[in-house]
């Protein structure tokens, strides 16, 4: 309690929030309710996403076909990864973005606040007509995330829906990342210099300038799937003098950096929240800006370490080898440094950090596996198969999906001006972490003993490792309900305390200077920064 | 207060005793092959296990050293033992010994990978010689199933998905698949090759991009149409291998599955002999005129195994990607339009060119049969010269 007296220091006029739900949601430019818009839709995504990945865990439960015919398989393995990835982890940290970043580094609200309404209110109408590709004659796209040609040409009419959805999201991602780079550069407090900004906003500026960078040309990879198929232009039909395995490396081109996007600002999130419950600075805070920005270089120069089993000239297999090792080098760096931040400090183990420890171990367990996927000659193997499935699920879920949860934790205080039970967020943790490798630790064996990605049915050999992952599978899926229910009782607050304005006894930056739940309108007379307040001041 | 310290100081014992187990069952298992990779039957399976288990090795170190100094301090910097928060912030030292570290390591991997490459890409003997190839054969993949062509000796045929594998994993099954031996890993003709031999294996596609892998050899390697791509191998022991499509293909791809044959090379020898007295038999088919019943009969073969997995079995397709043929206008047409959407495929549709597939005989009984059969009474035949002429013509 001995924090209270420096909350509400800012804020004398209260609120002013539009009165009305058009008004106060669907016209907003307020950068708190666009990232509580971002969120909740994130959260339907994931677990619209997830209830796809049941259906396949439930027909993958034993050999045989039990359950769904193997086109709709191919549908759903699709259309879960779609969603996942552009409908839930994206928006997810874009919604964290917008709620964060203008609070933590002074400033009143994103640089583009018409833009930022824009940015989102694309995305349910993107997603909407993605899924409607359930209802169309012929399903939903079933060649995969990927869309590789010529399979994906041989969709029905899905394609056109999906190839304009996939434009959408892109020009939300673009919109999205603009505002977040001209607020980062504009709109910083007096005081606040670049290397005084936390590392979450750090790592989302540079996340910025990736998705800027790759999605326009993930559109021009899938507008020349279009064009092929409806108008005759023959860029990846060998008949027609093109090239199916261009298509791969244009993809690839866009999809490394895009694994990226998906990972830096977890990265942000836990260096956010393992200083707070160490009770100690950021370890080597600048050498994680250098080495987020390594990452970012390397991304875009390792494409084809998914493509070494198109045959590729030995010269281009050992360059894309080289360069996908070097990675191991700025993520181990980030390791390193979260454990040194931890050494010595004095620790507590609040949800949130039980989340950033998890994803410390597990991502890092998922960084093995990339390092063994690395190895073109072992990749022969291990690629296309359960290995690989195992290795994106640890780094995209017990990586991506685990920072965004223990960030919400982490943040919920202050978003909702309510504790969460703290009791019921330590089950939820002790549930997804230990249900989580139930689900996928035996993916790993399943791939090494030869099991293929993306089949409906396997080989009885490979039945027990099945059945295993899918119930851990489920108990996860029940274990995110659960979550719903804690995060929806924190902002009902039932059965919750009220949140000091520090929140936690460590916390230092912005944010914690500002009441709980975080008024709607912050800093409109400029941010006074104390480099007392801020977390990696001290190291300079 | 009491309450809460115990409550964290066992989410931290459940969290050691996870993190350990987890670790131990990457390792304890490590030899066995439901687990694990296996050294396999060629030079290429062996280097890929002995990498991976190299680097799964140094995995763990790493693991256990990174996860046990956090476990430590997880216990020994815990404010509920009274410790004062250090404010240490950076050691140029310690950043440097770990970042020069793990360069030396990939460096130390990169050598067996590097060499494993450069074995598999430019393949040279002892003496740096290019090695020669004894025979090369081509594989060629299609929705779904496998051709192979001894390019030597003029022999080629089609694998599919044996027929009560097939029959079991049908949504409605006739077959109890735990009956099946090799549920889902068998076919009807495997690939026949000698053992100790350099064999070049070119792969190429029809329809969408497979990829062609047997785990015992050590690779997997893209067919992709408008594309030859080349691979070898050179088998060291004798017996049967099995492996699977693994590059998604459509709706069966996980329902084509590689099986290999390694025979002697004495065997090897009788079997090349016997596969072109049949090759002959079947010229001889391709050449004379059948009866309707023989078409018929033969027919409905070719269909059940080649057709029925897109036109099902009742004719009745599954729409729209896959039209019905039971009262389709092609299949009650004339007869040379079937005979040339069957020859030559259909663009833009997954309808493949099955002139290069099926012998002319075969195809000729196929047609026949959709013509005759469920609700259709076209009542003609087309015999394998009718085939012939066209594809020629």
């Amino acid at each position: 309690m001995s924090h209270a007296a420096v909350a509400d220091t800012h804020d004398h006029d209260h609120d002013h929030k539009p009165k009305g739900f058009v008004k106060r949601w669907l016209m907003t430019t307020n950068h708190k309710d666009i990232g509580t818009l971002y969120l909740i839709f994130a959260l339907t995504m994931f677990i619209l996403g997830g209830a796809m990945a049941m259906i396949i865990r439930l027909e993958l439960f034993q050999p045989g076909l039990q359950f769904v015919q193997p086109d709709f398989f191919n549908q759903l393995t699709t259309m879960h990864a779609l969603i996942m990835v552009f409908g839930a982890v994206m928006p997810a940290f874009v919604g964290f973005a917008n709620w964060m970043i203008p609070i933590m580094i002074g400033a009143p609200d994103m640089a583009l606040p018409r833009m930022n309404n824009w940015s989102f209110w694309i995305l349910p109408f993107a997603f909407t007509m993605l899924a409607s590709t359930f209802f169309m004659d012929g399903g939903a796209p079933a060649a995969g995330w990927t869309l590789y040609p010529p399979l994906v040409l041989q969709g029905g009419q899905n394609l056109a829906f999906a190839v304009f959805a996939i434009h959408m999201l892109g020009i939300s991602s673009i919109m999205g990342a603009i505002n977040v780079i001209a607020t980062i550069m504009n709109m910083r407090a007096p005081n606040m210099g670049y290397l005084k900004m936390p590392l979450f906003v750090w790592t989302w500026l540079i996340t910025a300038f990736l998705l800027i960078a790759v999605m326009p040309v993930f559109a021009g990879a899938v507008t020349m799937l279009l064009t092929d198929h409806y108008f005759g232009t023959t860029f990846f039909n060998a008949a027609g003098g093109g090239d199916p395995v261009l298509f791969q490396h244009i993809f690839w081109f866009f999809g490394h950096p895009e694994v990226y996007i998906m990972i830096l600002p977890s990265f942000g999130i836990i260096s956010e929240i393992i200083p707070t419950f160490a009770r100690k600075p950021l370890f080597g805070y600048v050498s994680m800006v250098y080495a987020t920005a390594g990452i970012a270089f390397l991304s875009f120069i390792v494409w084809a370490h998914h493509m070494f089993s198109v045959g590729m000239p030995l010269g281009g297999e050992l360059f894309f080898m080289y360069a996908t090792f070097l990675i191991s080098i700025p993520t181990g760096v980030k390791v390193f440094n979260w454990v040194s931040t931890m050494w010595k400090g004095a620790m507590t183990f609040e949800t949130p950090m039980l989340w950033a420890i998890a994803f410390i171990i597990l991502f890092t367990i998922g960084g093995f596996s990339g390092l063994m996927l690395a190895i073109a000659p072992a990749d022969f193997q291990y690629h296309d198969t359960y290995f690989v499935v195992a290795h994106f699920h640890y780094v995209l879920v017990t990586g991506a999906v685990f920072a965004i949860i223990g960030g919400a934790y982490y943040w919920l205080p202050k978003w909702s001006g309510n504790m969460y039970s703290e009791r019921l967020g330590k089950i939820h943790f002790w549930w997804s972490t230990i249900s989580v490798n139930v689900l996928f630790f035996p993916q790993h064996f399943l791939g090494l003993a030869g099991m293929p990605r993306r089949i409906p049915d396997y080989s009885t050999q490979f039945a027990e490792f099945n059945m295993w992952s899918s119930i851990g599978g489920f108990a996860f899926g029940l274990a995110q309900i659960f979550f719903i229910v804690i995060v929806w009782r924190t902002v009902k607050g039932k059965g919750t305390t009220k949140a000091t304005s520090r929140v936690w006894e460590g916390a230092k930056g912005l944010e914690w200077f500002i009441p709980s739940p975080a008024p709607h309108h912050t800093f409109q007379d400029g941010a006074p920064v104390n480099d007392e307040h801020l977390a990696h001041v001290s190291s300079h | 207060m009491n309450r809460k310290t115990n409550c964290f100081k066992n989410s931290c014992k459940n969290f050691l005793w996870l993190a350990i187990g987890l670790l131990f069952s990457s390792f304890a298992f490590a030899e066995k092959s439901k687990y694990n990779m296996t050294e396999g039957v060629t030079e290429f399976s062996k280097q890929a296990y002995d990498i991976h288990m190299i680097v799964l090795w140094i995995c763990v170190v790493i693991g256990v050293l990174v996860f046990g100094a956090m476990i430590y301090s997880m216990f020994a910097h815990r404010k509920s033992k009274g410790v004062t928060a250090a404010q240490f912030s950076h050691s140029t030292t310690a950043e440097i010994i770990w970042t020069v570290i793990p360069i030396i390591i990939l460096i130390i991997i990169a050598f067996p990978a590097t060499k494993a490459l450069i074995k598999m890409e430019a393949p040279t003997d002892a003496d740096g010689k290019n090695i020669v190839m004894d025979m090369t054969i081509k594989v060629t993949g299609f929705q779904w199933k496998w051709k192979y062509s001894y390019l030597d000796e003029g022999i080629s045929f089609l694998s599919t998905l044996k027929a009560d594998s097939n029959a079991a994993r049908q949504a409605n099954p006739t077959v109890d698949l735990y009956e099946v031996e090799n549920y889902l890993l068998d076919v009807d003709n495997p690939l026949v090759i000698p053992v100790d031999t350099n064999i070049r294996i070119l792969l190429t596609a029809d329809d969408v991009i497979h990829s062609w892998w047997v785990p015992a050899f050590g690779w997997k390697r893209d067919a992709i149409p408008g594309f030859v791509n080349e691979a070898w191998t050179n088998v060291k022991k004798i017996g049967t291998y099995r492996g699977q499509c693994a590059e998604l293909c459509g709706k069966d791809h996980g329902f084509m599955p590689i099986v290999v044959e390694v025979l002697s090379k004495e065997d090897y020898a009788n079997w090349v002999k016997q596969q072109k007295g049949e090759q002959e038999v079947a010229e001889v088919k391709n050449n004379s005129e059948w009866s309707q019943a023989d078409l018929m009969a033969t027919g409905k073969t070719v269909y059940d195994s080649q057709c029925a997995a897109c036109h099902q079995t009742t004719g009745q397709g599954m729409p729209p990607a896959f039209p019905a043929l039971d009262g389709s206008t092609i299949v009650n047409g004339p007869i040379d339009e079937q005979i040339k959407t069957v020859l030559f495929g259909k663009q833009g549709t997954a309808m493949a060119a099955f002139g290069g597939i099926l012998s002319e005989s075969d195809i000729a009984a196929a047609i026949t049969y959709t013509r005759n059969a469920w609700g259709n009474t076209a009542k003609d035949a087309a015999q394998p010269q009718d085939v012939k002429r066209i594809k020629n013509s």
